[in-house]
């Protein structure tokens, strides 16, 4: 069903192994209620993949089957030429950034403690994990000085979004997961912290699969962006052409966001 | 006597029953929160596993404690002291909150905290420490004061087992009839029980994750921290009174028993001054264990090493003998088989005979020159009877009673609780009854007791028992003890019991007045 019609705009990368790669990937759960089927992408490393679709369409599912919260129960998902069910798990997570979409910030532990997990789990020293941890909110636009000591409870949602980003990216894992997560942020701060992640993406060159409503967010992000509907990618698109496409299911999406979000068209 | 004189005069006594019954606490609560909350983690992560430990936890809340004690006694290693009885027990009782709100405080995590957690690459025992327990701990930490006051309550009944705490206030009070006794332990323990929720309540608050705030200055001791910390030490202070009287109980010691009824603490102190004064070993009591079974227990187990015993119990009710008639036979059976079966000496009578006693008016005998039971059967046929349940109902009792002396009353008799017949009596509702023959109210009231003169009733003669192991290492002992052989009457013994129980004297002083008027003190 993939009709990956652009897989040619992938990027210059496209000749080394893909990092990650969904073959013929079907996932069910134990009802019998299928969630994901037939599913095929391969993510280059260093491309940022959009996972563009409705709510309920399996974005949050494929993100899952990655980093291995949910094994597929057809064919497979490599990561790094590796099928995810041979990877050690705990491994495979911490060579993996997680932004989830509900943040999932540890209410126990402060701002710095939260960030300072996975550094924790690493070994880290305390005054490398400070200075990480500084430096980390600094990126993501929040004054350490104010926030490093606060809990969970005493943000907002968006500076909650952004610690939890902040988070994922604390161990400087190479590939990063991100479960909408700017959803929570006001549009002007919104553009904001995007910017600053496409700065930070550009000299990182992580390998990024991310999941917006966004379509503006999409195409300016992303390298390439997949739709998802009903479990199943309709189509691939190199990020610069997905508005002009004319493919009718991602014009006919373009067409249906634009006309709720007039103001999309930022950058 | 007042409450508060009660409290004055016997405040050092009471502060270390306090201190065992927080020590008993306090390792019953370490114990079930070493299991509860692994089988609390259990249930949250196990769906499998809800059913058969939250049902057992519910089960073994349901059997009554004294049941319990009795199913923990036969036990080899538990059963051996009164302290493990207890503690087992109520560990048992407490595991059920602790498991409860262990697996509420596990299960009401967030979703999405775990599956970040998870996602971050944490192990599932990362997960547990760093992410769950500090989580759940506020409603574990609810769980466990719940429990805790629990404890500090039916720990009351520990006493039955001769575990210590504050239920020997209880015991006694009940048996002695006596209010500010039973207060003394009482009201002790509400204050523990109060003590103990206050201080896991403001704990409780305090580690609320919504209650944090960032950047409070460190040394955050406020009043809640000061209230804390006074109850640590308040708990250290007292657990180890509660130690110092737990411990070094067996150097140099005589430990002295007794069951749960007025004469039996005056005998289990007759015996104590007996022996602290002849013997001059250290005396610890043991007094209102709950039964003739437990009792004989623990003087099995070594958790007391003497008790005073009646034969025909003894034959009846611990060697399951048939009934048998000549004192001196049943005396002599008694003495064989302990001392066969169980290492036991019994030592000669004290005297009286706690046997069923046929009582009627004073007036109506000397009216009618009645002394025995064959010559009132004429009159019995209008005379009204009254009897209690027990002697409607034992072998030894009712049935066997009319069928020997061929008796007929006008109507079926009535059945009364004990302490209403002597009134019945008195007040000439009934004409006859069947007391016991030691009953304080004899010796005070115009009352006759009728001979049976055909020896229906067994004889249940008082006799120390001790055992071999203590008179071997305390020779001296056996001298103390057979000085009080015949000493005591059945007058005698009616009159000490209706001291204590009408006239709520100090069983203690009862005794030593007795010991002194007999040369014996
Ligand atoms: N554990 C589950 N049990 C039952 N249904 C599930 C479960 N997990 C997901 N689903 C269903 O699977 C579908 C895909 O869910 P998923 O979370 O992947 O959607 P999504 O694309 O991330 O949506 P959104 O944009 O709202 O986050 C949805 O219809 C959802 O209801
Ligand atoms: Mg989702």
């Amino acid at each position: 069903m993939t009709s990956s019609s652009d897989r040619s705009g992938a990027s210059a990368n496209s000749i080394s192994k893909p990092v990650i790669e969904f073959r013929g990937v079907e996932y069910r759960l134990a009802d019998g209620s299928q969630l994901l089927a037939n599913f095929h992408l391969a993510i280059e490393s260093g491309e940022t993949m959009v996972l563009l679709g409705r709510s309920g369409a399996g974005k949050t599912t494929a993100l899952k089957l990655i980093n291995r919260l949910l094994e597929p129960t057809a064919g497979q998902v490599f990561v790094e030429g590796r099928g995810t069910l041979e990877w050690d798990p705990i491994a495979l997570r911490r060579h993996i950034g997680y932004v989830i979409q509900e943040t999932g910030l540890f209410p126990h532990y402060t701002v710095e403690e939260n960030i300072g997990v996975t550094p924790r789990l690493e070994g880290w020293d305390r005054a490398r994990i400070r200075h990480r941890a500084e430096e980390l909110l600094a990126l993501v636009g929040l004054d350490p000085r104010a926030y490093l000591e606060r809990y969970p409870h005493e943000l907002s949602g968006g500076q909650r979004q952004r610690v939890g980003l902040a988070r994922a990216l604390a161990a400087d894992p190479p590939v990063l997961l991100m479960d909408e997560p700017f959803g929570a942020l006001d549009p002007l701060t919104r553009v904001e912290v995007r910017q600053e992640f496409k700065q930070l993406q550009s000299r990182l060159q992580k390998t990024v699969v991310i999941v917006t409503h966004d379509i503006a967010e999409a195409v300016d992000l992303g390298t390439r962006i997949a739709l998802l509907e009903a479990g199943e990618i309709r189509s691939v698109h190199a990020a610069g052409k997905f508005l002009q496409s004319d493919e009718p299911l991602a014009a006919a999406y373009v067409a249906q966001i634009r006309a709720l979000q007039p103001e999309g068209e930022a950058s | 006597m007042s409450l508060a004189r009660y409290f004055a005069q016997h405040g050092s006594e009471i502060l270390q029953s306090t201190g065992e019954h927080l020590w008993l606490t306090v390792v019953t609560m370490l114990l079930a929160v070493g299991i509860g909350v692994p089988l609390g983690i259990l249930v949250a992560r196990r769906p499998w596993s809800s059913k058969p430990i939250l049902g057992g936890a519910n089960i073994a809340e349901t059997i009554p404690s004294l049941a319990l004690f009795g199913f923990l006694l036969p036990l080899p290693w538990l059963g051996a002291r009164g302290d493990r009885i207890a503690v087992a027990a109520l560990t048992l009782y407490a595991l059920l909150p602790i498991i409860r709100n262990t697996a509420a405080g596990i299960k009401s995590i967030d979703p999405a905290v775990r599956e970040a957690a998870l996602g971050m690459g944490m192990t599932g025992r990362q997960i547990l420490w760093r992410v769950e327990m500090p989580l759940a701990f506020p409603t574990i930490l609810a769980g466990i004061r719940v429990a805790t006051v629990w404890t500090i309550g039916i720990a009351t009944i520990a006493a039955a087992v001769g575990a210590g705490g504050l239920g020997e206030y209880i015991f006694r009070g009940l048996a002695m009839v006596d209010n500010n006794v039973i207060l003394a332990g009482a009201i002790p323990a509400a204050v523990l029980a109060l003590l103990a929720d206050l201080l896991l309540g403001l704990l409780e608050r305090r580690v609320r994750p919504e209650r944090r705030k960032s950047r409070r200055p460190r040394p955050t001791w406020s009043g809640t921290g000061t209230a804390v910390a006074a109850g640590v030490v308040l708990i250290a202070l007292f657990a180890s009174v509660g130690l110092a009287g737990c411990g070094g109980d067996r150097a140099g010691t005589v430990v002295v028993g007794s069951k749960n009824f007025p004469e039996q603490a005056l005998l289990g102190e007759i015996l104590a001054q007996e022996i602290e004064n002849r013997a001059h070993l250290r005396v610890v009591r043991k007094f209102y264990l709950a039964g003739t079974f437990i009792c004989q227990q623990a003087l099995l187990a070594g958790r007391i090493d003497t008790y005073v015993e009646y034969t025909g119990t003894a034959l009846t009710a611990i060697l399951k003998d048939p009934i048998e008639q000549d004192p001196a036979a049943v005396f002599s059976k008694v003495r064989q088989q302990y001392q066969q079966r169980f290492n036991l000496s019994v030592l000669p009578p004290l005297g009286f005979n706690n046997t069923f006693a046929i009582v009627i008016r004073g007036e109506d005998a000397r009216r009618l020159h009645l002394t025995t039971i064959s010559e009132a059967a004429q009159y019995t046929p209008h005379w009204r009877a009254a009897f209690g349940y027990e002697f409607m109902g034992r072998p030894d009792g009712y049935a066997g009673f009319v069928s020997t002396y061929g008796l007929k009353f006008a109507g079926a008799p009535k059945i009364l609780d004990l302490g209403l017949l002597y009134r019945a009596l008195l007040d000439r509702e009934v004409d006859l009854v069947a007391g016991n023959s030691t009953d304080g109210l004899l010796s005070a009231r115009d009352l006759t007791v009728l001979q049976d003169d055909k020896r229906y009733f067994p004889p249940y003669q008082a006799v120390p028992i001790v055992r071999d192991e203590t008179l071997a290492r305390y020779p001296e002992l056996r001298d103390a003890i057979a000085a009080l052989a015949g000493k005591i009457s059945d007058a005698e013994m009616q009159k000490m019991n209706y001291e204590v129980v009408a006239e709520h004297r100090d069983i203690s002083q009862v005794a030593r007045e007795f010991l002194r008027s007999n040369g014996l003190g």
